[in-house]
């Protein structure tokens, strides 16, 4: 990779906010609207995929998307999406909205945002000039040559895929707010399959995101990726019983990300969250746990400065020592529980809210938790520890309303010292039990994609093996 | 590449029934071919999608959302190079074309056709269904007709604490060009209805739904019976309300029929797409005419059940979809296969390329899929075990790279004695292909199709499921 910079301060093109606002000024004096807002995105995407040493599939794309919301005379609101920027395009979406404000629900109208046009905290987002697509081949074809010489196993790396993509997305609305930001990103991410005579293929792999394809850690990649697939080729089944668990970070992020709208406020408005109105200032953990959604914090690569309404991303405590503080919010929950808005919300007619990306880990200044843990050395159970490594068909096996999950996962069992992969398990409770489960942390919080968390320990949790 | 500047498409409204198409992809595909690519695609759509939600007694999100783009595929040798674009100008059209050949190291001469000898008459199978859009039922109608089922809900629920009906009508109209001559247009209707709830009691609590689909039939919503879903559903919510958690373990399983089918769906049919063949992933690569299953299992993928969600008159590369039987009496016959995959496999085309929308390149992917009819009644599925799990209903699931795969159960009962007895929840049912399809031993005469969707490397795209109720030997169940 040779091409890449980070010197470069802008990426050309991209959406002209001044001629997108006139247009839609236009359109909707002529077609009597007073009152809209929108959301726009266009990018440019390039990625490879490789197989064997030979390009799979080279892909390009360049996608717009506008969404344009209106209130009509009685205050309720419409919307319609197009990938269409045309001025045809544009009064099309414009009408469609009209009509479908005839159908918003007036016991629930957003608004704009009162922090639309709120200073946005800075971001620290070098924009990178993209990589030639046949860079990025030779890239990826000497990623997987290397990944396959890791061990004699490792015979192919089915999923694989290097990408980067420049993106430009922007929000307006008729009282003069106008937000944008351009980014640049990439990704990398390697699965391994390996098989030995006679034994069941094992697979795992590894993910990782820079803002430009000359930045990613692809040694990192590579070395992940090739540990964690050899780590799992000495398999075992596993006895079914209750285990204590030590969940990676990927892991215990993955979990509390599918259980999310335990804090998400529209959730809990739609009487679809496990927490009420009255949660907040309840314990829902061990008192030495701390929750927080931070967008944007710097590990959070590609973070979004402000939401789909226009407010700026901004850390929120959510569980502070064990205890429920803080919702995410829109700006209508927000309003429905007399608070500011968090910088959560997506853009519709029933605006969706939702996570950034979190920072879980001891609370500050928070007693109990054990201390010392090792899941190298066992916790001396003769039954063993089980390390979850990854956990699978989240959008399956959660149920979130309830609480319930069941979940196949990879990850070792770990007794006397010895590690042994597990060879096919389901890891089953529910969110508040392991909530209130956890033993304590155990290492440094590792940055991931989806956030910032150390390795946690949770006693008590069924395991169902083969064995 | 770098962002353009608002991209701008030159034509979106204009119905892609019109002769002028031809003038604008002939020297799209004669540009290619002259570049020296072994293949050239062009796939033109235009979209038009509703979603309505309904919560309790309000209709509390519209969605409408319409677009329009192209995909543009280049095949040389072995590999391909795919740029998709909302820009379906003639100078955007060819600018895509540029970077996918440069992606293969190919360059646009400045004339030429390179052996393009132009495209064959249109088969349109999209002709006489133009009237499909205005037949669907409008936003008043289909707000109505949602209400009436969270109403219904209410009517027959208890301990309801959130009750949800959806709506959305996808409809489609494409046009697929290719330098071979391929030139098809076609229109897809997909209209699906569904319904959820919540029901909680103290400390119990259950979510349950339900989704009904078809494709290519305007009147569906208009005769969709609100009142037997919602009676349906909320029986189910009754039940498992108060259901205790499954005991994990290994059972033998019967899986009812309709959404049962997910089982094969996801422990067999991913394996037998040529998308797993080209990466390696499928153990059955080289089984062609060797049994792979019990012989009672005779499984089938076609694209022609009238009405069924993943039907079509033509596939994302413009052929005509086949019934193509995957296994027969448990020996592998065949798999699916698209453009790519018979370029790469040698497995011949079944009519299988599909994909969600422009911005994907067509994979092979199932359509109607599930397990032939057998000859026993499902009460003697029932009767044959005695100790074991009954699935009435199924959640979603997945497979992995290494051929294991999961699915979620929503309302099962415990088999003891031979005898439905308690109703359970919380399973997860997790095996290996070449484990369990020895396994499936029996089959009931019952079969019966389910709406679905399937997300793969192809993206989201409509499927059906099916099975009669089929018995398990012996499954991990994976609980508490």
């Amino acid at each position: 990779m040779t091409s890449s910079s980070t010197a470069r301060p802008e990426v050309s093109g991209g959406l002209d906010a001044t001629d997108l606002r006139q247009r839609l000024v236009d359109l909707a004096t002529t077609s009597g609207v007073k009152r809209w807002d929108l959301g726009a995105g266009c990018s440019t995407d390039t990625s490879v995929q490789v197989d064997r040493g030979e390009p799979k599939q080279m892909k390009g794309a360049q996608r717009s998307a506008i969404t344009v919301r209106v209130w009509n005379d009685q205050g309720l609101v419409g919307v319609t999406s197009t990938s269409d920027l045309s001025d045809s395009g544009l009064e099309r979406a414009l009408a469609g909205a009209r009509d479908a404000s005839a159908f918003g629900n007036p016991e629930d109208t957003p608004a704009f945002s009162p922090l639309a046009t709120a200073p946005l905290a800075p971001l620290e987002q070098p924009l990178h000039q993209p990589v030639g697509i046949l860079d990025l081949l030779a890239t990826l074809k000497e990623a997987e040559r290397d990944l396959l010489g890791r061990h004699p196993a490792i015979g192919t790396v089915p999923y694989n895929g290097l990408s980067q993509r420049s993106s430009d997305r922007l929000y307006l609305n008729s009282e003069g707010a106008c937000r944008q930001q351009r980014l640049t990103t990439a990704s990398l991410y390697l699965y391994a399959r390996a098989e030995e005579t006679g034994r069941k293929p094992r697979s795992a792999g590894a993910v990782r995101l820079a803002y430009g394809a000359g930045s990613l850690d692809i040694a990192g990649c590579i070395e992940e990726a090739a540990a964690r697939t050899i780590a799992h080729l000495d398999y075992a089944p596993i006895d079914t019983g209750r285990y204590t668990c030590v969940f990676t970070p990927e892991a215990f992020l993955d979990l509390i990300g599918a259980f999310s709208s335990m804090f998400n406020a529209r959730a809990v408005l739609d009487g679809v969250s496990l927490s009420t109105r009255e949660s907040l200032g309840a314990p829902v953990a061990v008192p030495f746990l701390s929750i927080h959604d931070n967008g944007l914090n710097p590990g959070n690569i590609g973070a979004s400065t402000f939401d789909g309404e226009g407010t700026p991303t901004r850390r929120l405590a959510l569980v502070e020592a064990g205890t429920l503080r803080n919702f995410l919010h829109s700006e209508a929950t927000a309003r429905a529980f007399g608070v500011s808005p968090t910088g959560h919300a997506g853009l519709g007619a029933k605006v969706s809210v939702g996570p950034d990306w979190f920072e879980i880990g001891p609370a500050e200044g928070a007693e109990g938790g054990a201390t010392g843990l090792d899941h190298g050395v066992g916790d001396g159970d003769p039954r063993g520890l089980v390390l979850i490594d990854s956990l699978s068909a989240l959008h399956a096996g959660v149920k979130a309303s309830q609480g319930s999950f069941s979940l196949p996962f990879d990850g070792w069992l770990i007794r006397g010292g010895e590690h042994r992969s597990i060879e096919a398990a389901t890891v089953a409770g529910d969110i508040r039990q392991v909530l209130q489960g956890i033993v304590g942390f155990e290492g440094e919080a590792k940055i991931t994609p989806s956030g910032l968390c150390p390795h946690v320990w949770v006693e008590g949790l069924s395991i169902t093996g083969e064995g | 590449m770098t962002p353009s500047a608002t991209p701008l498409t030159s034509r979106p409204s204009a119905g892609l029934h019109h002769s002028s198409w031809r003038s604008v992809l002939e020297p799209v595909l004669a540009g290619g071919t002259a570049a020296g690519a072994d293949l050239v695609e062009v796939f033109l759509e235009r979209t038009d999608h509703t979603g309505v939600l309904a919560e309790q007694e309000a209709i509390t999100s519209v969605s409408p959302a319409f677009g329009a783009g192209a995909g543009i595929r280049v095949f040389l040798d072995g590999r391909d190079g795919f740029v998709s674009t909302n820009d379906l100008s003639s100078g955007g059209l060819l600018n895509a074309l540029d970077q996918a050949l440069g992606m293969l190291g190919l360059l646009r001469p400045a004339s030429g056709h390179g052996g393009f000898m132009g495209l064959h008459k249109l088969r349109d199978h999209g002709a006489g269904k133009e009237l499909w859009l205005e037949q669907c039922p409008s936003l008043a109608e289909a707000t109505g007709r949602l209400l009436e089922g969270t109403d219904r809900l209410q009517r027959h629920g208890h301990h309801l604490q959130a009750r949800r009906a959806t709506y959305a009508r996808d409809w489609q109209e494409v046009l697929v060009a290719a330098s071979d001559g391929t030139y098809a247009r076609d229109i897809r209707l997909h209209q699906s209805v569904g319904l959820s709830v919540l029901a909680a009691d103290g400390d119990h609590r259950a979510s349950l739904g339900r989704r009904y689909g078809t494709s290519d039939r305007p009147d569906d919503l208009r005769a969709w019976d609100a009142e037997a879903a919602a009676i349906d559903l909320t029986e189910s919510a009754a039940r498992m309300l108060y259901a205790d958690y499954v005991e994990a373990g290994q059972f033998p399983v019967v899986l009812a029929n309709r959404f049962g089918g997910v089982i094969f769906h996801e422990a067999c049919g991913h394996l037998l797409e040529t998308t797993q063949v080209e990466r390696g992933t499928t153990p059955f690569a080289e089984r062609v005419g060797e049994p792979i299953a019990h012989e009672a299992v005779t499984a089938i993928d076609e694209g022609l059940s009238d009405g069924a969600f993943g039907s079509l008159s033509m596939d994302d590369e413009g052929m005509e979809p086949q019934r193509t039987v995957l296994i027969e009496n448990g020996i592998l016959r065949r798999f699916l296969s698209d453009r790519a995959g018979e370029r790469r496999t040698g497995h011949a085309r079944t009519g299988s390329g599909r994909r969600q929308s422009h911005a994907f390149a067509a994979a092979s992917r199932m359509r109607n899929t599930y397990i032939a009819a057998g000859p026993h009644s499902p009460a003697e599925l029932i009767a044959s075990v005695d100790r074991g799990l009954y699935c009435k209903s199924m959640g979603g699931g997945s497979v992995g790279p290494t051929g294991q795969f999961n699915f979620a159960v929503e309302e099962a009962f415990l088999i003891e004695n031979g005898e439905l007895t308690k109703p359970v929840k919380g399973a997860t049912l997790i095996g290996e292909a070449k484990e369990v399809m020895p396994r499936i031993s029996m089959c009931a005469n019952d079969l019966d199709l389910a709406a679905g969707f399937c997300g793969s490397v192809s993206g989201s795209i409509f499927v059906t499921v099916g099975q009669p109720h089929i018995k398990v030997d012996s499954i991990t169940v994976g609980g508490r």
